[in-house]
């Protein structure tokens, strides 16, 4: 176990390494790079301006020294701009700073759209976004995990075939489609019935049944579809098993069968799914996010690629790389756990 | 007549009959599935049989108004097309303006009816309720987007769908509500409304079905030959191949596909020419498969293995010259894309490909222990005969099913690029940039964008309704 635990955290550093990697190449390629030079300094300078620009920031310099200064494992550039003792350990107004600063120490960069620190900004978004997955969870999960029961006891039934249906038409609506809908139907004055609120933003101080029912459902409803149709699919296999039709003939009731026997073993291959689920959850909370403009990790994520600002796109996208990350190695330990004829050694 | 109601003169006998019917079937269906946890629909029961129950009774009356729903919809196309023109409501004109496509469906329909039986796995389909429904969505979308602008054979043209150009802005239509009549003209109405700009909604949804229907399976086919190419190999041979390429593939798998999306699909990356690289990897996959395909089964044929490969293979490059480069050694330029939509469609392929190649490898895994390919091993055949004529063929079930629904999933992630506004012009009639404008009077004016969003949803159901179908058929033997 603990081999198998090592090696896959080993693994995973390895792809963060990877995928961080590659979002930091992809944030200073050339264009966005210019992009940034013109958007902090001044939109009309000349091509040397903005050579020179970049230069005395150090951005002009080999990706892996760069990226190598944003993890901390080479010495942040200092230089002189305009007179004043400048660095990527220096805040501004200030003359001296640490020697390295990057993600090692704790430091994410300094987000140059709000100006302050990343981690303060990621923190508190993060928080927000953290009580969107809690209400979307505790609303999926349950539903999700009835209707693939309810439809999988019993393959090819009248039940199984309209809630089959059910989780067929959810999946195939995505957020940005079902979200415009409920906000037509429960909010518009076209329709007439203002049952809720079309944005979610005073969900950030308080959240209350008006203003965060249709966000949580929109995020909820698609996700869930997919979850149901694994659920009724293993429970639709354990089912036909051998021990399911010996406890039948035992004289078992059906409902005690269900949920007695088959049940436990029904919901192994769901955890799975709802684990790697997140990263799909993540691209839904950046659509209900920007639909319904709460303001939390999602509208974050969007804010920052939309202005380039190149460190709290960093910190977001090395955020969601965790998540997913961490979420996968779950599901595989609580896979080995749950289902005692798999053995990792 | 300023406004047009939603239906006509055959609606005053219909609309009652379709909200009674289609309320009683609502009714129905939650019913039955209620009911069926106490009473056994008697056809389920096994053995002897039983008495009549309540749950029997509702699926009668269930069938019964659907019968009647299905009729009154049929009666409004058959209906909306013949009624005189002056008495048509929204709906029967709608219906007017798709005759094409009715038509176009009816012969396709007929001819498949006609020789179902020797039609295979899509004649099977005809006979599932779930997946004919399925077909026939898909298949109004696919026609709608063919015929959208008319099409020609000559001389004869079939009448095209769209009402007005899908860019043209006509004073004092802005924000209208569907059936609205338009200022200087007799007799012309904005079917589903005006946008924003006062352009005309039903003629944008019509023209962006093109978007979707001409990048989402052409993508999906690309992403599936890489998927292919790579799984097959990998689930073979195993070992430290299979190794490296699942970790590549986990890492652009755990990267979440939004991000990829913003930092990838931007006009400024254009620029670098990582598209570009990216389409001359992506785009090389397809000719790797054709050639490993060709030269493992003519092996022992060299003369019609150089005639086969040197036609594919010199089509083959010439179209990847095209769509890669945008460069034609002819000068004919027939195959080529603008760098937006070849952005668009890579950016596509690369995040679908990965999840096909985990399913193809997952496959072999599982189909290499069979007894035929075995016995193919026992003969000496070439490892990649064996993966592409005995192993690949045997996938294809599942590989189908899943291509239905990867076609629906890149339909979704086409219109998550518009709605945030990646990649596309936003002179677009995209779906999901249609629905990113319009959400913002949603408040006010729900038809510019509903409609989009209502096309979009019903597409993607169609082809989950023709995969579930599939799969179900495909299940049967």
């Amino acid at each position: 176990m603990l081999t198998f635990l090592m090696k896959r955290f080993g693994v995973m550093l390895l792809t963060i390494l990877c995928l961080t990697f590659i979002v930091f190449w992809l944030t200073n390629l050339a264009p966005n790079l210019e992009r940034l030079a013109k958007t902090q300094a001044n939109n009309r300078m000349t091509d040397e301006q903005v050579v020179s620009w970049l230069d005395a920031r150090g951005y002009n310099r080999n990706i892996f020294i760069k990226y190598g200064e944003w993890m901390g494992l080479v010495p942040g550039w200092t230089n002189e701009i305009n007179g004043v003792q400048a660095g990527r350990c220096i805040r501004a107004g200030e003359t001296e700073g640490p020697k390295f600063c990057g993600v090692l120490q704790g430091d994410f960069g300094f987000s140059t759209v709000s100006q302050e620190p990343v981690s303060d900004v990621i923190s508190r978004r993060l928080s927000l976004t953290g009580w969107l997955m809690m209400c979307t969870f505790l609303l999926m999960v349950p539903m999700a995990l009835i209707v693939g029961i309810a439809a999988g006891m019993r393959e090819g039934s009248r039940l199984d075939r309209g809630l089959s249906t059910f989780s067929i038409t959810t999946t195939a609506t995505p957020e940005y489609v079902s979200g415009v809908i409920f906000i037509a139907i429960f909010t518009s004055s076209a329709v007439g019935l203002k049952w809720f609120k079309g944005t979610a933003t005073s969900a950030a101080d308080e959240i209350t049944f008006a203003n965060f029912t249709l966000p949580v459902v929109t995020i909820a409803l698609y996700g869930m579809g997919y979850i149901a149709r694994m659920t009724r699919a293993s429970m639709a296999e354990v089912m036909q098993s051998q021990y399911i039709r010996t406890a039948r003939l035992k004289g078992v009731s059906f409902k005690g069968v269900v949920l007695k026997h088959a049940l436990r073993n029904a919901l192994i291959a769901p955890f799975t799914v709802i684990m790697l689920q997140f990263p799909f959850l993540l691209t839904g909370v950046v659509i209900v996010e920007s639909l319904f403009n709460y303001k939390g990790f999602g509208w974050t994520l969007v804010q920052a690629a939309g202005n380039n600002d190149v460190e709290l796109l960093l910190g977001c996208s090395i955020i969601a790389v965790i998540v997913v990350l961490l979420t996968q190695l779950i599901s595989d330990i609580g896979y080995v756990f749950l289902n005692p004829r798999v053995r990792v050694t | 007549m300023k406004q047009l109601d939603w239906t006509g003169a055959i609606g005053t006998v219909l609309d009652p009959i379709l909200i009674i019917a289609g309320s009683v079937l609502l009714l129905a269906f939650i019913a039955q599935m209620i009911s069926s946890f106490i009473w056994m629909p008697s056809a389920e029961v096994i053995g002897a049989p039983t008495k009549r129950n309540p749950t029997d009774n509702i699926l009668l009356v269930g069938k019964i108004a659907l019968y009647v729903v299905i009729g009154v919809v049929l009666a409004y196309i058959i209906g909306g097309n013949l009624v005189a023109t002056e008495s048509k409501g929204i709906v029967e004109r709608i219906f007017t303006q798709f005759r094409p496509v009715w038509l176009a469906m009816l012969l396709i329909l007929a001819l498949s009816f006609l020789f179902k039986s020797k039609l295979g796995l899509y004649g099977k389909i005809l006979d599932n309720k779930l997946g004919l429904i399925g077909l026939c969505v898909v298949m109004f979308w696919v026609l709608t987007a063919i015929l959208a602008t008319g099409l020609c054979i000559g001389e004869y043209c079939t009448m095209p769908i769209v009402q007005y150009d899908e860019l043209q802005q006509i004073s004092g239509m802005k924000n209208k509500k569907p059936g609205w009549a338009v200022t200087g003209e007799e007799g012309q109405y904005y079917l589903l409304g005006g946008d924003v700009l006062a352009r005309d909604v039903f003629s944008r949804v019509i023209v962006g079905s093109r978007t979707v229907l001409s990048i989402a399976p052409a993508a999906t086919l690309f992403a599936f030959m890489v998927g292919i190419t790579l799984g097959l190999p990998a689930g073979y041979f195993t070992g430290k191949l299979d190794t490296t390429l699942t970790f590549i593939a986990n890492l652009v798998l755990a990267f979440p596909v939004i991000l990829l999306f913003y930092l990838l699909v931007t006009k400024d990356i254009v620029k670098t020419g990582i598209p570009m690289y990216l389409a001359a990897v992506l785009f090389l996959f397809p000719l790797i498969f054709l050639t490993i395909l060709l030269t493992s089964k003519f092996r022992t044929r060299p003369g019609e293995m150089a005639l086969y490969l040197g036609i594919s293979l010199t089509l083959g490059f010439w179209v990847y010259l095209g769509l890669t480069f945008n460069y034609d050694p002819l000068g004919l330029n027939i195959f080529s894309m603008d760098p937006n939509t070849l952005n668009i469609f890579v950016s596509v392929v690369f995040v679908n490909a990965p999840t096909v190649y985990r399913i193809v490898r997952g496959l072999v895994f599982d189909i290499k222990t069979r007894d035929y390919v075995a016995a193919a091993q026992t003969r000496g055949e070439n490892p990649w005969y064996i993966m592409l004529w005995e192993i690949l063929p045997n996938a294809r079930g599942p590989l189908i099913v899943d291509f239905c629904l990867r076609i629906g999933y890149t339909t979704i992630l086409l219109g998550t690029l518009g709605f945030f506004g990646l990649g596309i012009s936003s002179e677009s009639p995209d779906w999901g940039m249609t629905i990113n404008e319009g959400r913002k009077l949603l408040s006010v004016f729900l038809h510019p964008a509903i409609t989009p969003a209502i096309a979009l949803m019903s597409l993607v159901l169609g082809l989950n309704f023709l995969a579930d179908g599939l799969r179900e058929e495909s299940l049967r033997d």
